[in-house]
């Protein structure tokens, strides 16, 4: 145990060689010390092709959201018998596609190109501000439940447990059900008061699940060493939920906002499909299925792109969204997953 | 096997190169080339950046995300890994070749018991359960666990650090691959468990015959466990050679300079506070007494447990005082008791002579502006989203009220306070290394312009060179401003080179305390002494002398008891009373300043030192 006893004398032999050391650097030019750099190099964004493609076809349906009416060769609620001569004594009706009417007429004689290009305002317009509510509540619910923690935490917590034990669908039926009675007495149009409702609808179920993640990534952030020394500080919550947490929650939040639009679109059209919220002759992508689904057939009295043309918008869309998203998330977090074949 | 003397794995001038997306490729490894016997254990060491975990990893065909081999061939019995399929390697890997990473916290899944996952890899390539559990019940014994029939039912939770990394070593063992490779498997562990754990590799490295490549940029635990060792610098071989060779008769100046910078042995460096005088007052400019912390609430409203017992420090202006002691000691806490953000339940914290609310929220901004903490990982501590310019700015805005020019001014100032360019100021912390980032780090403190700065476990995570330039960098910080520090670390000798007071600390209670030189002098307190010899030599053959003593082994084997009666260290103890130490609480032996706890006198303290010295 020699060792352990203080030996003053080996603290000349120990500087000594650090200052040997030192001189036999200085004396040897050639070879420069630098901190060495270890952080990564930047990684720059790479879409693959599939997610060009993709891009391509969301914001192809951003446009027609924007100029689809004046595009449109008819408009929405026009039966195209009143509007080109030679049609008057033709059965309009599931009418094949044709010179005038690309994709054909619906169950009522209207022109099925127009009315997709029409019903990308509906749908997707409505899906999107829906979702921005939901991300209004949910993150502004959520944050503050993950900051404050304690009963403001328990209560919000157990309200959205309690709206995300309804299948979301079901919710859906009760409540337009509950407001059918005051769809036209909001506004005074019943187009309006139907989006006003899906928007709130859509919102406020959404927000249910917009809060779980905001919560989850607030609680993650909180606990964040940043965090702690922005509090020993003395920095107030407000400071610390706008500088330190939601500026590292918005990335991850962004790519969810994708995903969450699908589900709305998804949750907007069914409710459509099932007779609710936007009626005809307005036109919405959902509604547009189920009008047509009678004419679903080849042969005569029927036209298959009555119903496949709004439900290909449908599709197109929601899948388009999610592979962007995929690409998003496999470039942030993912590629590790990709390399270890 | 295969024969004895043919080359296990053999590199020829390896070049691994990062392709940014924007940017034509960088080198990370420059033409490298080495190679392992069979049943040999080399070394690979470097400072951080020298792409020596980069290399290592070659050995399983692998390389970082972003990273590619643009040349050269890893040849594993013959076979060149790099080239092989993702099929092939994957039947390599596991059998031939096995990888021990650095946390073994990070390895293992928590959800599953321990057996279930050492076992795994022999189970999926075909071997039977049955088999595969007998094969990890001879490793447990080899890498002498306790238990070591019951350990694989465990979780990872339930067993300790030290133990965690030794299961590690079990799970990459599990199918007698021919070649280990073991990326700092001790960095992150206390003196005292590094020691069980280099032993319990050591001895199953030559029971397995398996050859090994280590990575570390320790020379001092280098000398204890490899055979030949490479010397990197900047993705080259600056030097390998035999062990005895590098150790007592290094060639190239790098291999000098790492030599310097290891830690001298604690006693040798004792700081002999020559120049910590110039800003003395006649307070202390903080102080804490009696204190009493810990976590949770139990009934009578005392905390639930307890951390911290009855503990005193002083810190004198222009000081350093190192609080030293193994992982869960209370070391961290005591630091946050005196930030504020674990408010104590008895005690008080004092600065310049005046009490300060126990909570952080109670205090001025003033009082917060004068106490600045220093979290342990700049990694965590600088949020990934603001500039440096925020970062620095921040506090100068906070506390001084600098706003636009003058905080941008000022920000400069600081940045080249901590040597680094002005123009950083627009960086974000992932752009940065990691001791650029702890120096940031240490930078936003400094922005308040405190009296006291709290350092908790700064260099820790920084490799010899850079954490021994953050030392050197706050001893001018402190000689400029007459800063304190409370200097929390578990690495004596950085403690012992800088501090001008010590306090170790052992399950939360001052086990000693004083001056530095008289702290490291006789008489010890047994913890004391315990800690001291477990920071490794470098020597060749000082982890087989320091395993011979009895009393080492019982010190570092068992484990920590919190809330134990009488002396905390007791179990441990070499000289400890039976009746006396495990009943009551050790009295203070003072002498002068020097305090230790201990039912021992000092001078019976004095005469266990002078016997073992003799020995």
């Amino acid at each position: 145990m020699s060792t352990t006893t203080p030996d003053m004398a080996s603290v000349v032999p120990e500087t000594e060689m650090v200052a040997e050391a030192n001189e036999a650097l200085s004396q040897d030019d050639a070879f420069v010390f630098e901190e060495l750099p270890d952080a990564p190099p930047k990684q720059g964004f790479r879409m693959s092709a599939v997610g060009w493609v993709c891009t391509a076809i969301v914001l192809f349906w951003v446009a027609i959201v924007f100029v689809g009416p004046y595009v449109a060769p008819f408009d929405e609620a026009e039966y195209i018998e009143d509007v080109i001569d030679k049609y008057e004594e033709v059965d309009t009706i599931f009418m094949k596609p044709d010179g005038n009417a690309w994709f054909g007429t619906d169950a009522s004689g209207r022109d099925v190109l127009s009315r997709v290009l029409w019903g990308a305002r509906t749908t997707i317009g409505i899906s999107f501000t829906a979702t921005i509510l939901a991300y209004l509540i949910g993150i502004t619910l959520g944050i503050a439940a993950a900051v404050s923690g304690g009963w403001l935490d328990t209560i919000f917590s157990r309200l959205v447990d309690a709206i995300l034990t309804f299948p979301n669908i079901m919710l859906g039926l009760v409540v337009i059900a509950g407001f059918s009675p005051y769809i036209g007495r909001i506004t005074g149009a019943q187009f309006w008061d139907a989006i006003i409702i899906l928007v709130a609808l859509a919102g406020v179920v959404y927000a249910a699940s917009v809060f779980r993640i905001a919560r989850a990534l607030g609680q993650d952030i909180m606990v964040q060493d940043f965090v702690e020394a922005a509090r020993a500080r003395g920095e107030g919550t407000w400071y610390i939920i706008r500088k330190e947490v939601l500026p590292n929650a918005a990335m991850p939040l962004a790519t969810d906002f994708g995903l969450r639009l699908v589900f709305v679109i998804l949750f907007v059209t069914s409710l459509s499909f099932l007779g609710l919220g936007v009626q005809p002759p307005a036109s919405e992508w959902g509604s547009m299925v189920r009008e047509s689904l009678t004419g679903m057939r080849f042969g005569e009295g029927g036209n298959v792109w009555a119903t496949l043309a709004p439900a290909i918008a449908i599709a197109s869309v929601t899948i388009s969204i999610n592979l962007i998203v995929d690409d998003i998330s496999a470039q942030a977090g993912g590629s590790l997953a990709k390399k270890m074949v | 096997m295969k024969n004895a003397t043919e080359i296990l794995y053999e590199v020829t001038d390896l070049q691994i190169e990062a392709r940014p997306f924007d940017a034509p490729p960088i080198p990370i490894v420059k033409g490298v080339s080495f190679d392992v016997m069979p049943g040999k254990v080399v070394a690979l060491i470097g400072e951080s950046g020298s792409g020596k975990t980069t290399i290592s990893l070659s050995s399983l065909g692998y390389t970082k995300p972003g990273l590619h081999f643009a040349g050269g061939t890893g040849k594993l019995w013959g076979k060149d890994m790099l080239a092989l399929t993702a099929d092939e390697k994957r039947k390599m890997r596991g059998e031939h070749v096995a990888y021990l990473a650095q946390s073994a916290a990070a390895t293992f899944n928590p959800a599953l018991k321990i057996g279930e996952q050492v076992t795994e890899s022999a189970v999926l390539s075909g071997v039977p359960q049955a088999e595969a559990d007998a094969r990890a019940l001879e490793l447990y014994h080899a890498l002498e666990l306790p238990d070591p029939d019951r350990i694989g039912g465990r979780y990872p939770h339930q067993v300790s650090g030290g133990q965690l990394q030794r299961l590690m070593a079990a799970m990459a063992l599990v199918q007698k691959p021919d070649l280990l490779v073991l990326d700092e498997p001790t960095t992150a562990l206390d003196v005292t468990t590094q020691i069980e754990v280099l032993k319990a590799f050591k001895k199953v490295i030559q029971d397995e015959g398996s050859a090994a490549i280590y990575v570390t940029h320790d020379l001092a635990v280098v000398a204890q466990i490899a055979d030949h060792i490479v010397v990197l610098y900047s993705g080259k071989v600056q030097e390998q050679g035999p062990t005895e060779q590098i150790i007592n008769n290094p060639q190239h100046p790098y291999t000098k300079r790492l030599m310097a910078a290891v830690r001298p042995a604690p006693a040798d460096a004792a700081n002999d506070g020559s120049s910590s005088g110039a800003f003395k007052t006649d307070v202390p400019a903080l102080e804490v007494k009696n204190i009493t912390a810990g976590y949770g609430k139990a009934d009578d409203g005392g905390p639930a447990i307890t951390v911290l017992r009855d503990v005193n420090v002083s810190v004198e202006r222009g000081h350093v005082v190192g609080v030293i002691g193994e992982s869960g000691c209370g070391k961290s806490t005591l630091a946050r008791v005196m930030a504020g953000l674990l408010p104590a339940a008895d005690g008080e914290v004092l600065l310049d002579g005046t009490p300060l609310a126990p909570a952080l929220a109670d205090r001025s901004r003033d009082e917060l502006q004068k106490v600045q903490f220093v979290f342990q990982m700049a990694d965590t501590a600088l949020n990934p989203r603001h500039t440096l310019g925020d970062i620095i700015g921040r506090p100068l805005t906070f506390y001084h009220g600098l706003r636009g020019r003058k905080r941008r001014e000022r920000v400069a100032e600081i940045l080249d306070l901590v040597e680094l360019p002005p123009s950083f100021a627009n960086r974000g912390p992932s752009e940065l290394s990691g001791g650029q980032k702890q120096r940031v780090n240490l930078a936003r403190a400094l922005a308040a312009n405190p009296e006291v700065m709290l350092c908790d476990e700064v260099t820790s995570a920084l490799d010899t060179i850079v954490g021994a330039n953050v030392i050197k960098l706050l001893t001018e910080l402190r000689d400029k401003t007459g800063v304190s520090y409370v200097f929390i670390s578990h690495d004596l000798s950085t403690v012992a080179s800088f501090a001008d007071d010590i306090v170790v600390l052992y399950a939360g209670r001052v086990a000693e305390q004083g001056p530095t030189a008289q702290v490291l002098a006789p008489p010890f307190h047994p913890y004391t002494k315990l800690l001291m010899t477990s920071v490794p030599e470098m020597r060749v053959g000082w982890l087989e002398d320091i395993m011979d003593t009895q009393e080492a082994l019982a010190g570092i084997s068992r484990g920590v008891e919190l809330g134990r009666v009488g002396c905390p260290f007791f179990n441990r103890c070499p000289v400890a009373i039976n009746g006396t130490c495990d009943t009551t609480v050790p009295p203070n032996r003072t002498n002068g300043g020097h305090v230790i706890a201990c039912h021992l006198e000092l001078d019976q303290l004095m005469a266990t030192d002078v016997s073992q010295a003799a020995e």
